[in-house]
Order: C-alpha cells, then sequence, then structure tokens
C-alpha cells in the first residue's frame, strides 16, 4: 500500500502538497502529515528553534571534535599558561596547564552529550516499567511501587545523588547512575497516570481476549502510547540533568581529571577567578547555553505536543 | 465533603474525617520517612569504604577487627542491622563524625541555621521579587513585559548556580568591591558575638553590635540573592500562570463590568484567589533553596549543611555525609506535608 503512495506522490515540490494533505490514503501517510504540521508549528517558534540549531551545533561539535579543536585537549604547555582568551593561537585562551580552552571545550561536549543521553535513556526506562507495573497491577504492587517512588522524590536530587555517588566512588559511570537513580520517579507518575487512562479501554480487552498476557499487553500496546509524553518530559528534563551533572563535576565527583567536563573546569578556574576570569568563566557560559537551549527545545515542544500543559 | 454545609467549615470540623485524614497524612508521613531512612542505610551499606577499618586502622590484628565487627553489629543478619541503624537514627544518633571527632548530631545543629539563614533571605528575595513579576507579566500577557519575565525566569532555569555564584564573587566582589568576600563575616570580627540562634544576622541584632551586623548583610547580601534568583524564576512562572488562570474567570469580568478599577480587580479579586496556591509553592520553593544551598554554600564558602556534607564526602567520612542527607531529606519531606497542609488549612475547597 505504501509503495503505491511513494510512487504517486509527485517528486520535488510536490511532496509539501502530499505532506499537507488533507485525505491522506494510508497510515503513513497521515502520521507523516501529522509530523509534518507539528514541525511546521514547531518552526514557527523561534525560540525553539534557536535551542535546537544549538543542540545540532553541539552534537556536530562533539561529533568532529578531532577535526575542529585547534589543539590536543590534555597537552600541556606550561610556557603558555592562563593566557587570556584572545592570545596567540589560542582564542578563548589557555588553562593553568597551558591546555587551549577551546579544545577542552569542544572535547567536553562529547562528555556532555554522554552524561545526558545515557540518563535520558536510563531514567524513563526505569519510570515506564515501574509506572506500567503498578499502573496495570494495581492493587498491593501499585501502592507499594508507588511509595517507593514518592520516597525517591522526597530526597533533594542533588543532595542524593551526592550521597550515591559518595557511596559508589567518584566517576562519570557512577555520576550517571546516581543521576538516573534520583531522576526516574517523575517518569514512573506520568507513566502510571497513562496507563491508568488506558488501562479498561476496548481495545486493551479486546487484547486480552485475543489470549494476550499482561507481559504482551503492557509492552506492545501500553509502552507505546506513554512515549509521547515521556519524551516531552525528557526534554524539559535535559536542562536539568546537564546541571546536576556539572554540579557533580564541579565538586569533583563527576569525571575526573585531566578530562574535561566542563564542570570540573569551572572548579579548576575557580581558583583563579579574581586574576584569570576566563578559565571559570568560559566552560561555565557553555553549560549555561547548553542548558538554556534544552529549556527552550522542550518548552516549544510541550507547545506542538501537548498543547493543553502549555502556558500559553 | 458533604457534611461540612454550614459554611462554617472551619470552626465545626466534625471529627472522624478529620482524624482520619490527620492518620493518613501522619502515616503517609512515617512511611515516607522510614523509606528514607532505609535507602541511606542502603547507601551506607553499598560503601567501598569498610567501617571496621575506619575505626581500628588498616593494621589491626584480627581479633580487634573482630571486636570491632561484631560491636557494629555487622554479623547480624541485614535486617537486624538495619532496626539497630533506625534505632540510632530515631535517637539522634549518627555517629562520629571522622573529620571533626564530634558526634554528626552536633555538628549538624551547629552547622544547620548558616544555611537556614541564607536559604530564608534568599526565599524572601524570591517571593518579594518574583510575586509582583508573576502578576505583572499575567496581566501585561503577550507586552514586552511578559517577554523579559519569562526571559528572567528561562536564564534562571538554565544557570549552572556555582558558576552564577563564581560570576558574582568576580564581579561584586572582586571588581566593584560593593559587597563582602566568602565566608559569613570578616576574619577579625569572629567569634565576637555569643551564638544564640546560630543565625548571624540575629545573634549580633541580639548583641547589639551594629558593626557586625552589617557586616554580616554584607556577606550574606550576594549569596542569598543569587539563591533568591533561582526561587524568583520558579516563583514568577507559577504566580503568572495561576494568575492567567483567574483573570480568565468569569467572576473578573463581572467586577469589571461592575466599574471597579482595574487595581481593585487585580489585587483585591484575582490575587487574594491565589493566594493558597503561592504559599504551597513558596514552601516548595524555600526547600529547594535548601537543597540549591549546597553549591553554593561550597562557592562563597559558608559553613551551612552544604559544606558540611561535601566536606565529609571528599574525606569518605560517611557517618557526616549519612547523618547529613538524612537531615536534608527529612526537612524535605516536612516541607512537602507542611505545604500540603498550608493548602488543606487555608483552601475551604479542600475540605
Amino acid at each position: 500500500m505504501s509503495q503505491t503512495d511513494l510512487a504517486t506522490a509527485p517528486q520535488s515540490n510536490g511532496w509539501r502538497a502530499w505532506l499537507l494533505s488533507d485525505t491522506p490514503t494510508s497510515r503513513r501517510h497521515a502520521k507523516l502529515a501529522s509530523l509534518y504540521q507539528s514541525w511546521l508549528q514547531f518552526r514557527g517558534n523561534p525560540m525553539a528553534m534557536f535551542g535546537l540549531m544549538i543542540l545540532v551545533g553541539l552534537v556536530l561539535m562533539a561529533a568532529f571534535a578531532p577535526l575542529i579543536s585547534p589543539y590536543d585537549p590534555f597537552v600541556q604547555e606550561l610556557g603558555n599558561r592562563l593566557q587570556p582568551p584572545g592570545a596567540e593561537g589560542h582564542i578563548l585562551g589557555t588553562d593553568s596547564l597551558g591546555r587551549d580552552l577551546l579544545s577542552r571545550i569542544i572535547y567536553g561536549a562529547r562528555i556532555t552529550l554522554y552524561i545526558v543521553t545515557l540518563v535520558a535513556i536510563i531514567a524513563p526506562l526505569v519510570g515506564l516499567l515501574v509506572g506500567t507495573v503498578a499502573g496495570y497491577t494495581g492493587g498491593f504492587i501499585d501502592v507499594v511501587l508507588m511509595r517507593i517512588t514518592d520516597i525517591f522524590l522526597a530526597f533533594p536530587r542533588l543532595v542524593l545523588a551526592l550521597a550515591f555517588v559518595a557511596a559508589l566512588g567518584a566517576g562519570i559511570e557512577n555520576a550517571v547512575l546516581a543521576i538516573s537513580l534520583t531522576a526516574w520517579p517523575p517518569y514512573a507518575r506520568i507513566a502510571r497516570a497513562e496507563t491508568l487512562t488506558i488501562r479498561n479501554s476496548d481495545y486493551i480487552h479486546a487484547v486480552r481476549l485475543q489470549g494476550a498476557g499482561p507481559m504482551r499487553i503492557i509492552t506492545k500496546h501500553i509502552w507505546p502510547l506513554c512515549i509521547s509524553s515521556l519524551i516531552i518530559r525528557v526534554t524539559l528534563d535535559m536542562a536539568g540533568i546537564i546541571l546536576v551533572a556539572a554540579g557533580l563535576g564541579f565538586l569533583g565527583l563527576g569525571a575526573q581529571p585531566p578530562s574535561p567536563e566542563w564542570g570540573a573546569m569551572v572548579s579548576d578556574g575557580r581558583k583563579f577567578i579574581l586574576d584569570h576570569w576566563w578559565v571559570a568563566t568560559i566552560p561555565g557560559l557553555a553549560i549555561f547555553i547548553v542548558s538554556l537551549a534544552f529549556n527552550l527545545l522542550g518548552d516549544g515542544l510541550r507547545d506542538v505536543l501537548d498543547p493543553k500543559e502549555s502556558g500559553e | 465533603m458533604a457534611i461540612n454545609d454550614t459554611g462554617k467549615g472551619r470552626q465545626m470540623v466534625p471529627f472522624p474525617p478529620v482524624l482520619i485524614s490527620i492518620a493518613k497524612i501522619v502515616l503517609t508521613i512515617l512511611v515516607t520517612m522510614l523509606g528514607l531512612i532505609f535507602i541511606t542505610f542502603i547507601i551506607g551499606r553499598i560503601m567501598p569504604v569498610d567501617p571496621v577499618l575506619s575505626i581500628v586502622g588498616e593494621r589491626a590484628a584480627k581479633d580487634v577487627y573482630d571486636a570491632a565487627y561484631i560491636k557494629l553489629g555487622l554479623d547480624k543478619p541485614l535486617l537486624v542491622q538495619f532496626w539497630y541503624y533506625l534505632r540510632d537514627v530515631l535517637t539522634g544518633d549518627f555517629g562520629k563524625s571522622l573529620l571533626t571527632a564530634r558526634p554528626v548530631s552536633e555538628d549538624i545543629i551547629r552547622v544547620f541555621p548558616a544555611t537556614l539563614e541564607l536559604a530564608t533571605i534568599g526565599t524572601i528575595f524570591g517571593v518579594v521579587l518574583g510575586v509582583p513579576l508573576g502578576v505583572v507579566a499575567a496581566v501585561r500577557r503577550g507586552t514586552w513585559i511578559d517577554q523579559v519575565a519569562r526571559v528572567v525566569a528561562l536564564v534562571g532555569y538554565s544557570m549552572p548556580i556555582f558558576w552564577l555564584g563564581l560570576m558574582g564573587l568576580l564581579i561584586f566582589y572582586g571588581i566593584l568591591g560593593w559587597v563582602g568576600g566568602p565566608g559569613r563575616l570578616d576574619f577579625f570580627y569572629d567569634g565576637i558575638v555569643p551564638t544564640r540562634t546560630g543565625m548571624i544576622l540575629i545573634d549580633s541584632a541580639i548583641a547589639g553590635d551594629m558593626n557586625i551586623f552589617w557586616n554580616a548583610v554584607s556577606h550574606i547580601i550576594l549569596p542569598a540573592s543569587l539563591l533568591g534568583y533561582y526561587s524568583l524564576a520558579y516563583i514568577s512562572r507559577m504566580t503568572r500562570s495561576f494568575m492567567l488562570e483567574q483573570l480568565s474567570a468569569e467572576y473578573v469580568t463581572t467586577a469589571r463590568v461592575k466599574g471597579m478599577s482595574e487595581r481593585q480587580v487585580i489585587w483585591g479579586h484575582a490575587f487574594k484567589n491565589i493566594r493558597v496556591q503561592l504559599i504551597t509553592v513558596i514552601a516548595l520553593s524555600y526547600a529547594g533553596l535548601l537543597e540549591g544551598s549546597v553549591l553554593t554554600e561550597i562557592i562563597f564558602s559558608w559553613p551551612g549543611i552544604g559544606s558540611y556534607i561535601t566536606t565529609a564526602l571528599l574525606s569518605a567520612d560517611m557517618n557526616a555525609v549519612i547523618g547529613g542527607t538524612v537531615v536534608v531529606g527529612l526537612v524535605f519531606v516536612l516541607f512537602n506535608v507542611l505545604s500540603d497542609l498550608l493548602y488543606q488549612v487555608f483552601d475551604p475547597r479542600a475540605k
């Protein structure tokens, strides 16, 4: 069926008409058309587009780090330490060991993306699992799981992450684990709420009558419907995740030196803040820009995907 | 509930439903706190540091080690160990700090007022500026002032607090010299006023020493206003959305049609109706500031609970870390419950 769509769809500028058509000819056509509508709406939001552009830039920067960074981020050049921005050969200056700040910022994007991506996968998955199981089974299991969720929610996030990292030992992987452990409860709540509304719908009954077990119903018929609200929440959470990760790095509990993690770089520059302001200022600015970009993107996505929740 | 149809529910609440709802709240608090303590127990269990070794030292003889091992109850089943732990925590015994060689609970009592002072002034700042900003943004929706409010909040949500603190120090202390540097007082003022509440502003005011009071003000103003910026971001956004909801209600139109002044419509009617929601938001943001102060305290060398936990953490002083975490968690839960209760007390609809 879809093959004929593709064949009959006119090429080049006919794509737009095809995407905007009010009479979809197939499921895929309808889906693509609605995606395109959302994209048009999203594109009309300049702040969200700005956020998206920054993030695309960040991903490209991380992907091509070896190509675009002028120096090796780990190579020290003690004769050239604490050079101000604009110094010869170092656009953003150098740090206390004479390493090029620009190169370290570029490589640091990899660490930031690594942490954020892992947390953004682990936390919603755990939340999805807990939430749907609680919502679908109900009864005693529901009460127990939701109590546990509330207990984790009751902890202030950074303090709990601090305690976990203290117990597990410093390092990127442990930081990811600690942040995920503090980030999953809101997802569990959302997933449970979605499950409760779906659980008693007719199509679930129909699937069950056909002999599907709870496992199959949850994974094949409930999870797909929870995804979109989770995605919005993840985007809105990203900024917070970056700030917690940077905070852990700042305290020396995240990525270990000499790796160019932005939070750790700020902490490194703290000692020289009054005389050599740029060492701490520039990586902090990078954290701020990326977290701002995620906030802008999240706001825009929420306006498009979930109009009833948006502030406007 | 249907029983309260007299309209004077607050004075004439019948007993049973209230007792039941109180019992429910108490039960929730107890379960949450128990869970909180259990999580910290687990964290204490998975730590790589051997608690026995930290007591007897690296080169202790086997029998000394074993004696300490048994004394700590580590030979007992996990559940029994948890029971001991729970008993200790409930009696306020978190063990001794390795760093200060004093009981952790004493340390916490000593450092907590500093955090409380910082968070309180930060919240006052956030409320005083955030609420009017939110109201104005809602009333002038879509104008430049609404946009400014939106940007202010977005920047607040996106700024790493430790970096903002450093920048604040650099600009206002390093370059302009308007405020005092890190710490609560200049060091030659240290230890002059007797400690009564542990909050230096109050202590110096009681002692009547205005020099010290103003010195303390110059030290607290920067960290408190930076923290306050975070609560401002949150409070102004929430105020805006609460106000928007009220302003679109029909009673506002009615009031306007009746010829009331805009001022009275906004502050006398709409704002009156969001006070309850605002109180809960403020309580939550206050609790949030207690957490936000962890990183701020490090930057400003502020001797509060955040500094205490992180210093302990970097020297593997687990008793202090766990003790601090439990206390912060409990305070957090209390604030959450408090905000719930306030809602119940002040909002007649919640009855």
